[in-house]
């Protein structure tokens, strides 16, 4: 005989709703079909509150609380659309505005960017506190696929979980304290330098912003690869299509030693660690 | 808007890439039913020398860089009813202000531009957002705004409602 499934009851904005025992305020609010906006947070991380966007009110407690990182009670009474958090809120993105230098028109994200949807979505037409614009911050790029740029941080720290949590690698962490943090890697290597790096990219899938990004998508990072013009001199002029010169998928060392290594283009094909290729005009830069 | 008389409009170009009053030149054939629904009395595209007095609406592109941009944008508050912060310079300072990140006499000294006595005018400490300067009665953001969205903005300011939401940085 299985018992029923134990229930929570809470109130969200006036209407009753269930919850599982062990969820969190946010899990609930969002299985309740509420929108709530949030920017630290990433399905299939650990919750942080470390942006403060899902603030909600709850009746009994002194001020708004981080849903994320509460737990759904039985009997709460939630918020989540007054004018005091629209305001928060509004305030929050103007903060995260503020702090570091984000010029959306000449930023790699423009367009896709999560703090420019907060922004819009929230009326944030403007900033009214003081720009901070620090002029130490810097861009970090040593490492041969990808780059941080610190000035389009925001600390939400999405990078240091999903590569601690989900990678294992625990590159990233956070050094400094408030408004002087910075993302670090390693003991605040160069991340060019780092040993535990695995080069998976997640971090820079996970980042909301344009501060981790991808090498070869800002101006003057364009490489082009010669090489794949083999692609149209083997067909034109041998009549043979690469498919046919392709070597069996075997070991990434493998391919990189054949004559037709980086041909099919591979992002990785201007990896450093790359055996050197036959035929190919680049990779040079970066090369030991 | 007076009701006695037709709407008086204006635009002004500061410390910015002109971008903007490109993107309000892609209003096309709008252009002409805003001529006709107002008196376009100053902007780089009529042929105005100076601010005139008594205008109901201006666009403003552009941050405010040096002395001249500030002696404008001053009496363009002056003579100015709705003020509307026009693109993403205007707005936030944009790629006018990344010259805020390094000090005034390094800017100089890189570019390579000494100080001279007039005409050129002297550069400000700092690049400002417009609103930073003179108070700032509606924003659009937008690097640059589209067509539509100034379309939308423009007649609405022209008509005494609110400008639109939803416009973004960049």
């Amino acid at each position: 005989m299985t018992l029923p499934t134990p229930t929570l009851t809470l109130t969200i904005d006036g209407e009753l709703h269930s919850a599982r025992p062990g969820a969190t305020l946010l899990e609930a609010i969002r299985e309740a079909g509420v929108a709530l906006p949030t920017l630290c947070e990433l399905p299939g991380l650990s919750s942080v509150g470390a942006c403060r966007l899902c603030l909600v009110e709850v009746a009994g407690r002194p001020r708004p609380i981080a849903a994320c990182v509460a737990a759904a009670e039985e009997g709460m009474e939630v918020r989540t659309d007054t004018e005091k958090l629209r305001l928060f809120r509004r305030t929050t993105v103007e903060l995260l505005l503020a702090e570091r230098n984000h010029v959306c028109a000449v930023c790699v994200m423009n367009g896709h960017c999560e703090l420019q949807d907060l922004a819009a979505a929230h009326g944030v037409d403007h900033v009214e506190v003081e720009y901070l614009s620090p002029p130490d911050l810097r861009v970090d790029a040593s490492h041969p696929r990808f780059a941080i740029d610190h000035n389009r941080c925001v600390l939400c720290t999405r990078c240091v979980r999903a590569c601690a949590e989900v990678e294992g690698a625990h590159t990233w962490d956070v050094a400094g304290r408030g408004g002087a943090s910075r993302v670090v890697t390693d003991m605040a290597l160069p991340w060019g330098e780092s040993i535990t790096c695995t080069s998976c990219g997640k971090c820079v899938q996970a980042c909301p912003t344009g501060a981790l990004f991808e090498k070869g998508a800002t101006v003057a990072e364009m490489v082009k690869h010669r090489e794949r013009l083999r692609f149209l001199t083997a067909a034109r002029q041998e009549g043979r299509w690469l498919l046919e010169l392709e070597q069996p998928p075997s070991s990434r060392a493998e391919r990189g030693a054949s004559t037709t290594a980086g041909v099919g283009g591979r992002r990785d094909a201007r990896d450093s660690s790359s055996p050197g290729l036959p035929g190919m005009a680049g990779p040079t830069k970066g090369s030991p | 808007m007076t009701a006695d008389r037709r709407p008086r409009f204006a635009t002004v170009w500061l410390g910015g890439c002109s971008g903007c009053h490109m993107s309000f030149l892609d209003l096309d054939e709008r252009l002409l039913e805003l001529a006709a629904r107002a008196d376009v009395v100053y902007s780089p595209i009529a042929d105005a020398k100076e601010f005139p007095e008594d205008v109901d609406v201006t666009l403003v592109e552009g941050a405010v860089a040096n002395a001249d941009h500030l002696e404008a944008i001053r009496k363009v508050r002056a003579n100015t009813r709705v003020l509307l912060a026009f693109g993403d310079c205007a707005v936030t300072g944009n790629v006018t202000a990344l010259r805020n990140l390094v000090p005034l006499d390094q800017v100089l000294a890189t570019a390579g531009y000494p100080e001279l006595e007039a005409p050129v005018p002297k550069l400000l400490p700092r690049v400002l957002p417009v609103h930073k300067v003179v108070a700032v009665d509606a924003f659009l953001p937008g690097c640059p705004p589209s067509a539509d969205q100034i379309w939308a903005a423009v007649t609405a300011l022209l008509d005494g409602r609110p400008v639109p939401p939803g416009a973004r940085f960049g």
